[in-house]
Parts: C-alpha cells; structure tokens; sequence
C-alpha cells in the first residue's frame, strides 16, 4: 500500500494502476442516474451533506468541530472540477485534489470497498444534481488535529482497505459484509473508536455525538441476539419493529438510507449482522441497588408507564421496554437523553407516525432518572449496569451546552 | 409568489383533510394558519399537558381576543360589544385547530337532519316549523354517508354501531341512520357513573348506548397508515391536547402524512386578511396575508379553500365580498344567515358513600341515549321540533373546576374543604345536549363600531335562544328529572334553559351556520359541495355550513363534509373548473 503514504496527490494519482483509472476513463457504463441515486442511498451522503448534498451539517468529535463540505456540481464551492478520477480518490483513498487529506468523518475507510462501478454510477448521480453555491467551513477541529497532513500517519496506521469477501459464506452474507462495511458505513456509529478515532471492535456499540450508538453483534442482552433476521429488515426498513423504534441519528439514517434500499439487500444485512459473533455483552446487571430500583419503580408508575405500560410492552405506538436491546447499552447516553430532552421516532413510508419521546428533564431530577432507569434496566428480564446520578447530571449538562 | 393549485386557510380538522385529499390527487397545496406549528411530542408534551391552571383556566391553547374579538347582542335592537374574553365558546388556534382541544365525541347528524324541511313538513305539515327557518341541506344520505364513514376511520372512533344498512344492532343506538360497517375500534370502557345511568334508563324503556368517542379504546392504524395510542383516561380532553396520541386529531391522524408530502407546503402564524377576487367578483386570484414578520404577503392560487373556524369562515366571507350578506329585516342575502348554536341543560345528582372516581375520565367516555333526540319521538302534541341527545359522560376530576358540593355546605374554610372531600367521589350528572333551530332574527354580520389590531371589522354575533327552542329544552329538562327518580340520590337538580344567551359563562364551541348549504343560491351562500354560489373556486368548509345543528357534537359531520367536499374537488372540479351545481 506505497500509496496511501506517497507525498503528494498528484504523485499517488500517478501511482495508481488499479483499474479506477483505466476503467473509469473509458467508462462502459452508459450515465445511469438511478441507479447512481441507489448508491447515495446506501452510502447515505445525505445524512451528513444535507437533502440537497450542499453540506453544513455539523459533527462534533472529540478532536473538534467538522462541518461536511457541499458535494453539488458547483464549480465554486462544490465539486463541480472534480475529475472522475479525483473523486474515486476523495472517495476511496481519503485524498481531495491537490493531495489533500480528508479526515475520516468522510467514511473513506468504508467507501475503500465500493467497486468502481459503483462508484462510477454514484459520480454519474452526482453531476445530474443541482448545483447550490455554498461555501463551507470544513475544518473546524482543534491543534493540532486541524493539520491535515496528520492524516497520513493515520491512514498508514489504521487504513485497511483489504477486501473481507469469504468465499466460504453465502453470497448474502458476503452482500451483506460488504453494505455494512462497504457503503452503508454502520461502524462508523456503531463500532467503538481506539484514541485516533479509528474502530476497534466491530459493531459492538459506541458513544457519538451525545448518543449511543448500540451493540449490533448477536449478543442476547446489548446485542441483536433476540432479534430474527425479519425483525431486523423491518426496523430498517420502517422504522419500527416489535422490540424498539429508531429515534436520534438512527431515525434519520433510516429515513434518508436504510428505508430506501432494496429488500435483498436489507434481508443480506441482516443475515451479516445475525451472523457477527456476540460481544463481551453490557457489563451485566444492578445487583445491590435494591433502594434505587424500588423508587424507580414508583417514578416509572407514574411517569412512564401510561404509555409504555406497567408490563414494559408498549403498544402498537409506543415501543416497549421489555426486551428492547437499545435500553440496556453498557452507556448510558441514549437512554438518559432520551429522557431528559425527549426524541423523535424514524417516520417512514411503512409507518409514517413518527411519534415522539416527549422531555420529562424540567421535571424529574437526576436522581429520579436514574432510579427509572435503573428500574427499566434491570427489570421485565432486562439486565444492564445500574446509572447513577452523577451520570445522569453529566449528561444533562452536556445537553444544555448543546453537545 | 407561485401561483399554488389550492390554497388553504386554516390547517385544522378541514384543512388538513382537504390538503390530504388534493395532494393524494396531486395538486400543489399550500395551507396557511394563523396560530402556531404544534406538535404532540413537543407542545403537547405528557410531562406538563396536564397543567389545568394553564390550558384549563387560562386557555393557554384558545384564541385569544387580542388577536380576533367578536361582539355579541341578543336582538337586533341592543347595541353589541365586543367579548374582551371568550367564555361562551372557545375557538382554537394554531395547527390542528379545536380539534386540538376538542372532547373527541363523534356523532353523525341524521339522515333526517339532511333532509330536515322535507322530512318535518311531510310528517307533520308546514304549519309546524312555521316561525323556524329550517331548509334541506342538499346531500342524500346516501351520497354523504360515505364521509362520515371515511372521517371515522380516519379517526379510529370508539363504538358500537345501532344500524348496519338497516340491520338494527343490539347495543347500538337503534335511532341512527343506516351506517355502512361497524366502527373501526370498540366502545370504551365504561366508568361508574355511565354504567348506572344506562342500567336506570333501560329500566325506564330507554336504549342507551356507548357514546362515539374519538379517544381510543385499543391502539389504532388509521387508514393512512398513522398509528393512534390507547386512551389512558387521563381525564384532560376538553380544552388540552392530548399527549397519548390517542385522541384524534390533525396532528395524530393526518399530519405525519401530510408534512412528508413534497406537494404540501404549512405557513403557520400567517394571518390570512382576505380573499382576493377578479374585478367582477365572480374569481378568486388570490389571498393576502401578514407573515409572522407581519409582512403583507399574497399568494396566488386556483381554488381557494376556506378551512378557518366557522365563524371566522363567515368573517372572511364578508370581508372579501363573496356572496351578500344577510339582512334579518327582508330575510334575503346569504352569508351570515342561519347562525345557530346549541340548547343544553343538565341534571346533578349527589349522594353518600359512593365512589364515582371522576379522575378517571375521558372527553367522550360515556353513555348515551337517543330517544328524544332530533325527530326520534313523536312531536306531533308537542309545541316544538328538535331534539337532544341525553348524555352521562364522565369527563374529568380536574382540581380546580370539579370540585362539587352538597348544597347548603359552607362556601370556605374547613367545612368547605370537608364538603369537597364528601362531595369529590360522590357527585354525577347527565345532561341533555340539544338542537339549535334558525329563526330569521338570528344571524352574522360584521360589527359597525369595532375593529381588530388590522382595522378589519370584528363578527358581530346577534343570537337568542329561539321560543322554539325553549320548549325543546324545557321538554328535555321534564326527561330528565324523571330520570333522576331511579337513582334514589341525596340530592337531585335539573336546570332550565331561559331566554337571555348570555356570553359569559361557558356552555359549548358549536357554533354553526352562517355560510350553509343548500340547494337554492338563494337561501344557501355553498352549494351542496360547500362551494361558492357566487365565487366558484371558492369552497367554505366547516360548521359553516351547517343549515341547522342538531343536538349532537358537531365534528363528526365537520368531518364528514369535509370529505365530502375533497371528493368533490378532486373528483368533479379539477376535471371541469366551474359551478358543480347550476342553480
């Protein structure tokens, strides 16, 4: 891999005999905007360049602010004099014209594994968008994370495009593996980042932006475990399925991406996911906290349970607490926010409601939120660690400092 | 700015159905409300929804005066003054409209309603409804029952049908007009008080039944796709907004939907001033509205739709010229004729060591009967036409306004609060909720003297309750003390309605009439259709439209010609722009 740390764009663009050039040039492929589109629904480019693709939308990372840049044809402030070539190397290498290193924010470790092909049809798409003049403030991130030369120390330490297909497993699995850690970027979230924010540990469930993105591997408890392959393909695709309802970023990757895609390719994931071995699970449950349970029980009577049941079934509408994996997380980020400040549910074509989790944080203090989610946590067969109340308090004040 | 195929004033109950319907048939639809954006999760939220202080006694969710008054007289020779606060009724305000803040109870009007002229006079003579300007509403029953049936299911309504195309079902009300199916979820669950009410009046001969309640029994997927909680008899329906999503309204039934829609677009806190009309005034171009930087704006656009309150239907009217306005003197011009609002009494009852657990209410959890109302009983030796429904509902236990004493108690101090505590669990009522008929001295107008903040003349309401109608209610207060007997109470009272409407205390939001329907131009400012005699790309949709109101809540059949009016539309109008019906 010479390439990923040669000295300059222009070098490593001349360096590249993989076919990106060679095909993409010539490309056999007739302009077919559709088909391109499905490749920005399974990346979901959306999700972080907006609807119109002309970026603004803030991450926040721990090394700072990073804003994503416009991706309409504008020749001013888009990339509207990207080469096709130029833009199979931003995509795949992390490297913009003029060798300029991307920061993995762009999900280039994951795109690495789209085909040309695909990537072919994505930048097909790209040009029949329309063109928005918007300039963005990219880098935003602090010193010195905000040289991005430092990028090429990262990729050579953590940039593994190296194909994963198995011959040994079924054509599904293999579509599978290649969505999840291909285009649809799921680790991104969802697997947990060493201390240069690259992954380690695949999909076993990781803090963002004030959320937790779950556990996905086929551990019963914080994973998917209990979840069959359908229940999976209809959460993707609705929104909603027996156990739980998307709300926070899940929600809107699911309205922008997952809900869109085609079925065969929702039912492949599944199967990877189902097949992705367990993780060391949540950390187990609250033994001991027999004071903080009972009082949960009684703020969860009168709080929580005109909707989501004394029993923690829910309804047809509202998602239960029993059984639902994304409230026993080993952190407790999601569940604490969700309580505090409320959310909204993914609102799809299969299920348009998107009802919302209203805030119940002017009223309930750390303490009584930490009591009912311990209660939740740990109660109807959930088993999870306990939360405290500094916890809680945390969580709440990163909240009202809008993190 | 772009011309828009349909634009839509008011994004309540009628808008929202009608954006729905001309956006599924594909037209470009902006609606634009005066009120704010509300939402269940975020405004309705369940972790202070039920603050009654604030929604309940201050009407954080109503109309305010400041922003629209009305002024109010009995009789043509008082001088009106503006209400400085709503009491009487409460308009709504903002998305969803009073559907926000309604009771959720959802009645069909009857056949005989639609057809009330022909069908009083063919039974008893014209001589009876002399006095009473009662007219045919134009719809057969079974052009329009349709609507009612797509409004229920789009609503999730909690009952037990009485007809099924004639069939009549045990433990229904038998006097209903014939209904196509069943309704979409069960009755709900009946409390204490409603339970004995229909176990007396069966023993007296009577037919109760669940009343249909558009809080829901069980959840629901209504027929877009919008799932509905279950009602968890909170007991905070009327004048709050449900945080449950388990009372219908625009925003739990349609809005999910129709937000999503690239074809729709929502201006909220948007104050439409008037329809603007061709020179000839036979066209709407457009509608001028304040943006809420109180910019002057005007979109253009080739059906206007007005969906506001129905009294602010009929202020709009008059405002942008459509139609003539009605003169009480010579009984001639159109819009403001037929007001007409509700006639209502009630029976209190209170007794010892009971326990009728009022905090376990609902806005529609009740049961009702229908012996006498509308033309259910014969009114041939009687001095009047009309009916009421009598209903035993238990709405709320709320703390501020639910506390009722045994006559005679202490009005302060300890021995008040003792009475409250004896008289909390021990205290039920029922009334009956009647008809409203049109005499020609009641009716709409805009004030001479008053203004709103944009120098617009205020509605003036002129309104008492005709003799007519004073008998009815009389005639229901007689029923009711007989239905008192049974019960063996402490304590019985039966109030009796007297003339004098008086718009102080607060006695119900069922305002209709003032632009009706009807099959003559000359007696009717919408056709059949609820569209303009005179402006044919305008529609008015509403309790405006009501000819008369009966003694039923009116959103069912608000609902229903709503609907109905989309049908029209998409189905007649946009295929062949112009009158549907050649007067």
């Amino acid at each position: 891999m010479t390439f990923l740390i040669s000295r300059s764009g222009l070098r490593l663009r001349s360096l590249i005999p993989f076919a990106v050039v060679a095909a993409l040039s010539t490309s056999a492929f007739a302009a077919n905007p559709m088909a391109g589109r499905y490749q920005a629904v399974l990346g979901d480019c959306q999700g972080c360049h907006g609807e119109n693709l002309a970026g603004g939308r803030t991450l926040e990372t721990p090394f700072g602010r990073i804003l994503a840049p416009n991706i309409t044809p504008d020749k001013e402030t888009g990339i509207g004099n990207y080469s096709l070539q130029d833009f199979a190397l931003a995509m795949r290498r992390g490297v913009a014209p003029g060798g300029r290193r991307l920061y993995p924010a762009m999900p280039y470790p994951y795109y690495a594994h789209m085909s040309d092909h695909n990537i072919s049809m994505l930048w097909d798409y790209l040009q029949t968008v329309k063109p928005v003049n918007n300039k963005v403030e990219v880098n935003q991130l602090r010193f010195p994370f905000n040289i991005r030369m430092l990028m090429r120390g990262w990729n050579k330490l953590f940039f593994n495009p190296a194909p994963f297909a198995d011959r040994k497993k079924s054509n599904e699995w293999n579509r599978g593996a290649y969505l999840v850690n291909g285009p649809a970027h799921c680790g991104a979230c969802h697997s947990p980042k060493n201390f240069f924010g690259a992954d380690k540990g695949q999909l076993t469930g990781a803090s963002l932006q004030g959320w937790f993105a779950p556990d996905l591997t086929s551990d019963n408890n914080a994973g998917l475990g209990s979840w069959t392959a359908d229940e999976i393909v209809e959460y993707l695709r609705s929104g909603r399925n027996a156990h739980s309802i998307a709300s926070g970023p899940m929600a809107e990757a699911i309205e922008n991406s997952t809900s869109h895609m085609q079925r065969s390719d929702l039912v492949a994931i599944a199967a990877y996911l189902k097949a992705l071995p367990p993780s060391r699970g949540n950390g187990g449950g609250a033994t001991g906290m027999e004071a903080q349970m009972k009082a949960g029980a009684l703020a969860y009577d009168i709080s929580c349970a005109a909707c989501h049941g004394r029993d923690g079934k829910g309804s047809a509408l509202f998602p239960p607490l029993a059984g639902n994996a994304s409230i026993r997380q080993a952190r407790a980020d999601t569940v604490v926010r969700m309580v505090l400040a409320g959310g909204q549910a993914a609102a799809t074509k299969y299920a348009p409601t998107g009802p919302g989790m209203p805030s119940f944080g002017w009223r309930l203090s750390d303490e009584k939120v930490a009591s009912i989610l311990t209660y939740i946590r740990n109660n109807w067969g959930n088993q999870a660690p306990a939360i405290s109340p500094e916890t809680v308090k945390r969580i709440r004040s990163e909240l009202h400092s809008g993190s | 700015m772009p011309k828009k195929d349909a634009v839509i004033i008011g994004l309540g109950w009628t808008g929202a159905i009608l954006a729905q319907q001309l956006t599924a048939a594909g037209l470009n639809v902006v609606a634009i409300e005066r009120g704010p954006w509300r939402d269940t999760s975020t405004d309705f939220n369940i972790a202070y929804v039920q603050d009654e202080l604030r929604y309940g006694i201050r009407k954080d969710l109503f109309l305010q005066p400041s922003v629209e008054a009305m002024t109010m007289r009995n009789n043509a020779g008082q001088t009106a003054l503006p209400m400085r606060d709503y009491g009487s009724f409460l308009p709504g305000n903002g998305v969803g409209g009073a559907g926000v803040h309604w009771n959720g109870t959802t009645w069909r009007f009857w056949e005989s309603d639609f057809q009330i002229k022909s069908h009083l006079t063919q039974r008893y003579g014209a001589a009876k409804i002399k006095g009473l300007q009662l007219q045919d509403w134009g719809p057969s029953w079974s052009e329009i029952e349709p609507s009612f049936d797509a409004f229920e299911y789009l609503c999730g309504v909690s009952g037990k049908a009485g007809n099924i195309k004639g069939q009549i079902q045990p433990g229904g009300n038998p006097f209903e007009s014939p209904r196509s199916r069943e309704y979409p979820t069960p009755p709900m669950q009946m409390p204490y008080a409603s339970t004995l009410f229909a176990e007396k009046t069966k023993e007296l001969g009577f037919h109760p039944f669940p009343m249909p309640s558009s809080n829901l029994s069980q959840a629901y997927v209504n027929t877009l796709g919008v799932r509905m909680g279950q009602c968890t008899f909170c007991g905070f329906c009327e004048r709050f907004a449900c945080g449950n999503y388990s009372k219908a309204s625009a925003q739990t039934t349609i809005l999910p939907v129709l937000m999503k829609k690239p074809n729709f677009e929502a201006r909220t806190e948007c104050e439409v001033l008037k329809v603007n009309l061709t020179p000839d005034g036979r066209h709407a171009r457009s509608v001028t509205y304040l943006d809420a930087q109180g910019v002057e704006c005007e979109q253009p656009g080739e059906i206007v739709l007005i969906c506001a309150y129905g009294l602010m239907n009929v202020r709009l009217m008059l405002l942008s010229k459509i139609g003539t306005q009605y003169d009480p003197a010579t009984a001639t011009g159109t819009v403001g004729r037929n007001y007409c609002y509700q006639t209502s009494a009630g029976a209190r009852l209170m007794f010892e060591g009971k326990h009728f657990n009022p905090f376990i209410g609902a806005g529609s959890m009740g049961m009702t009967i229908a012996d006498f109302q509308g033309d259910a009983f014969d009114h041939s030796k009687l001095d009047f036409v009309g009916g009421a429904s009598i209903n035993c509902s238990v709405t709320n236990g709320r703390p501020i306004s639910n506390r009722p004493t045994m006559p005679g108690s202490p009005r302060w101090g300890k021995g008040w609060k003792q009475a409250t505590v004896d008289g909390y669990n021990n205290s039920m009522g029922f009334g009956s909720q009647g008809s409203s008929y049109p005499v020609r001295e009641n009716y709409l107008d805009l004030d001479p003297t008053y203004t709103d903040r944009h120098g617009r003349p205020l509605l003036r309401i002129t309104f008492d309750f005709p003799d007519n109608d004073i008998a009815m209610s009389n005639h229901q207060s007689d029923q009711l003390e007989k239905m008192t007997k049974p019960f063996n109470a402490k304590f019985a009272a039966v109030s009796r309605l007297k003339k004098g409407w008086n718009s102080v205390p607060y006695q119900s939001t069922h305002n209709t009439g003032g632009a009706i329907m009807g099959n003559d131009p000359k007696t009717s400012a919408v056709n059949k259709y609820l569209q303009s005699w005179d402006v044919p790309n305008v529609f008015v949709v509403g309790a405006s439209a009501f000819a008369h109101n009966a003694g039923m809540n009116p959103t069912g059949t608000v609902g229903a010609l709503a609907f109905w009016a989309g049908e029209a539309i998409t189905g007649k109008y946009i295929k062949s722009p112009g009158a549907l019906v050649h007067a």
